[in-house]
């Protein structure tokens, strides 16, 4: 593991109960994130993927709104630390017929379990079933607020990429304005002494973004002369519906990210995506799978951060982490 | 009808006739018959101690949301009525988008009819502008006033239509009612749920521009200004809309305009946290905002204060931000929010506070009211201009608790109100600290 994570304070990171943004963090508490998600990289190279570290905990996978990436993602996490999880999503579930937040979130307590990781639809629910119950809860995403493990996992790959986040040059290209994922990289990358840029037709760009201490770069080719990491936003095809950008062909021809506009920048550059990707219109298939890109480590780094996470929230200490993955499962 | 009643010792503040001196006024008959320094009344009066309080003309609301017929699980008329009371109002205006609207006449005479059962403040219908509150087709607007509705409105429902909006703003001339205007253009609002900008990027929430608000307020204008007719806009939130404000009233457009307390006091801040408390439409605003607004209705540009009281439910408002229903209450807590922010901080003087809430919206819209002279009906407010006192909901008579002022402080309390010279409300004795310490009060029998 990491030397810097064995200087974490032995009071560990202080994150409180819940994991619902980045934005209250300190660059601290996300540098200590990502340090404990080094040792946990390892287990998922082993033979026997699993440790004994959250043995006897439940945790409950409450998806309202579809998603296949995440929920896959944190299902690996928990199920290599040896937690009991159910998965409740929006299809046939109780919520679907009309229950309440705060109904659900009672029946939660009542049940006794130990963790809740929400995906919801609605900007703040994760935090309103924070404030509801004494569980732990985990955002994996809610409305176009933030998406914490994701942007976690993007940090640590563009740490592993290049060594370190202070002082990186990165932008953010795309739909901004809907993006729960932009929200959540732009507050972990300023405070972890990156430069963060934002980039994408100005309908896509929400007022006052510049406030929250980000560029706004209003072509693609400036994005890619200034910046060492392109960080590009999927396109959600009912933004042309709701009239955003008037054809995909037109967003692809001025915004999307092609091989030859990546030939013309300066400098290396490193390409992350959230995925799943549109190839053809935020992305060309020879960036995706070209050397610039570190989408797949991105998915890899997902299980690790995650794990991170659930063991932190769950009391472990950061610098236990590399012998508690030690544990005889 | 009641004993006469005598209200001695207080300090008489009726902007309306320049009055801010000691005195005593005397009641009889429902109305005020006298007021001034030496009156004595008839033997037979109660006489009522107000020693160290303000006696003012009753507070006058021109747009509040009582939810009957519909939804009276959030507000009846009945408990309306009895709120607005113990907010200083003796008047009120009823917004129309109940379920149903109020657009035919039998429905404002159900309202008025429920008001005068509920023995509160007095409450007028506003009735709809269009049918079904739909924006096409105007409601039968001589039926409405003849059935006692005082002003015609979609609130809620912007009149979007302008051809509709003039042939309004014509056709209320004759029936001398205003046509009150909630401005926003839906198209630019987008489904916007709090002021667009870095808290609400900050959030992922969406935004509502100034410009959806004061786009429709520079039509509105230069509408009034063609035609002619009264228009009220509602609730003005940004420095846009007051600068065309400004001007039509600069060209003699016959405009006026309110604002309301929570718009006075806070700021798109407090929705941090998604605190659906603080979730209403128009949203707030920022500081620049809130200090444009404040000015205006300092300079007369906006002439009046109007809370936008609007009960929800508990359960309504414990959702998640994008669910939850606009609108807070605003009735009894609009006196004490309007002391800590305008006159404390020196924007207004008391006297200037008191035309803003009494007797401004009795000018404005021609009623009677809104001032102490004799004659004038027994519509009186007396309150403690220093009282401290904090906000706490399960003291509401209102049927709801929807505030932003949760556990705030506030100056300036209410302690009795008069409608048509009866007493409709007495604060408890035992909900003000300082008068339980103050035996003078209970020995004088004073308020
Ligand atoms: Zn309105």
């Amino acid at each position: 593991m990491s030397a810097s994570a064995s200087r974490t304070p032995p009071e560990g990171l202080g994150l409180g109960k819940d994991l619902t943004g980045l934005q209250h963090l300190t660059g601290a508490q996300i540098k200590g994130i990502l340090d404990t998600a080094e040792p946990f990289k390892e287990i998922s190279e082993r033979r026997i993927k699993k440790v004994p570290v959250l043995r006897g905990k439940t945790i409950v996978n409450l998806f309202l709104e579809p998603s296949t990436r995440t929920r896959i993602s944190f299902e690996f996490a928990e199920k290599r630390l040896s937690a009991d999880t159910v998965n409740i999503a929006a299809s046939g579930s109780s919520v679907q017929k009309g229950e309440s937040l705060v109904d659900t979130a009672r029946n939660l307590e009542a049940m006794r379990i130990d963790m809740v990781v929400i995906r919801h639809g609605s900007s703040g629910a994760a935090r309103f079933l924070a404030d509801r119950i004494p569980s732990n809860v985990i955002n994996a995403g809610d409305g176009q607020h933030e998406h914490p493990t994701q942007a976690l996992l993007d940090l640590l790959t563009i740490r592993d990429r290049f060594g370190s986040l202070a002082g990186r040059r990165v932008c953010i290209i795309g739909d901004v304005r809907h993006s729960r994922v932009a929200r959540s990289d732009i507050w972990g990358l300023l405070r972890c002494g990156a430069e963060v840029a934002v980039c994408g037709p100005r309908t896509l760009i929400p007022l006052g973004i510049e406030e929250l201490g980000v560029a706004v770069l209003s072509r693609v080719e400036e994005a890619i002369e200034w910046a060492e990491a392109l960080y590009v936003l999927r396109l959600q095809l009912e933004r042309m519906d709701g009239g955003f950008v008037p054809s995909l062909r037109e967003y692809n021809r001025f915004f999307g990210i092609s091989r030859a506009r990546l030939e013309r920048a300066p400098r290396d550059i490193a390409v992350l995506h959230p995925g799943p990707m549109n190839r053809g219109v935020e992305i060309d298939s020879d960036v995706a799978d070209g050397p610039w890109s570190l989408i797949l480590p991105q998915v890899t780094n997902g299980v690790a951060v995650r794990m991170a996470v659930l063991y932190l929230l769950a009391g472990g200490q950061p610098e236990l982490a590399e012998s508690a993955k030690e544990a005889e499962g | 009808m009641s004993r006469p009643a005598l209200l001695v010792g207080g300090r008489l503040l009726d902007p309306s006739q320049g009055l801010d001196a000691p005195g005593t006024i005397l009641i009889r008959d429902g109305r005020i018959e006298a007021c001034g320094p030496d009156i004595a009344g008839p033997e037979e009066a109660e006489v009522v101690d107000v020693g160290g309080l303000v006696v003012a003309p009753g507070f006058i609301d021109v747009h509040v949301h009582f939810r009957e017929p519909g939804d009276e699980h959030k507000e009846t008329i009945q408990s309306g009525a009895k709120c607005a009371v113990a907010g200083g109002f003796t008047t009120v205006w009823t917004m129309p988008n109940t379920d149903p609207p109020i657009d035919d006449p039998a429905a404002v005479g159900f309202v008025r009819a429920s008001g005068e059962r509920a023995r509160g403040a007095r409450v007028f219908p506003v009735g709809a502008a269009s049918r079904g509150l739909r924006g096409e087709q105007m409601t039968e607007v001589g039926e409405l006033v003849a059935a006692g509705a005082v002003a015609v409105s979609d609130d809620g429902n912007p009149i979007w239509n302008a051809g509709l909006l003039r042939r309004l703003l014509e056709y209320t001339q004759t029936f001398g009612v205003p046509v009150l205007q909630h401005a926003e253009d839906r198209d630019l609002a987008c489904g916007g749920v709090m002021n667009e900008g870095k808290v609400a990027t900050a959030l992922g929430l969406r935004g509502v521009p100034n410009a959806a608000e004061a786009g429709m307020v520079a039509r509105d204008c230069l509408i009034a200004e063609l035609t002619g007719g009264h228009l009220h806009v509602c609730h003005v939130s940004t420095r846009e809309s007051v600068e065309h404000i400004r001007r039509a009233k600069e060209r003699a457009a016959h405009v006026t305009a309110e604002v309301t307390p929570h718009h006075l006091a806070l700021t798109e801040d407090a929705v941090r946290f998604y605190r659906t408390e603080a979730k209403m439409n128009p949203p707030l605003r920022t500081e620049d905002d809130r200090a444009a607004v404040i000015e205006a209705l300092a300079d007369g540009t906006i002439d009046i204060i109007a809370t936008d009281h609007a009960p929800h439910h508990y359960e309504e408002k414990e959702r998640e931000f994008d669910d939850a229903p606009f609108g807070v209450v605003g009735l009894e807590t609009a006196l004490g929010i309007a002391v800590l922010e305008l006159v404390e901080t020196g924007m207004l003087t008391l006297g200037e506070l008191v035309e803003r809430l009494s007797c401004g919206p009795a000018r404005i819209m021609g009623l009677e009211g809104g001032t102490l002279r004799p004659g004038s009906p027994g519509d009186i407010v007396v309150f403690d201009p220093a009282e401290r006192w904090v906000v706490d909901p399960s003291t509401f008579l209102s049927g709801s608790h929807n505030t932003p002022f949760l556990g705030l402080e506030l100056v300036g309390r209410v302690r009795a109100t008069w409608v048509g010279g009866e007493l409709r409300f007495r604060l408890p004795r035992e909900s003000s600290p300082a008068r339980r310490q103050s035996p003078s009060y209970a020995e004088k029998g004073g308020l």
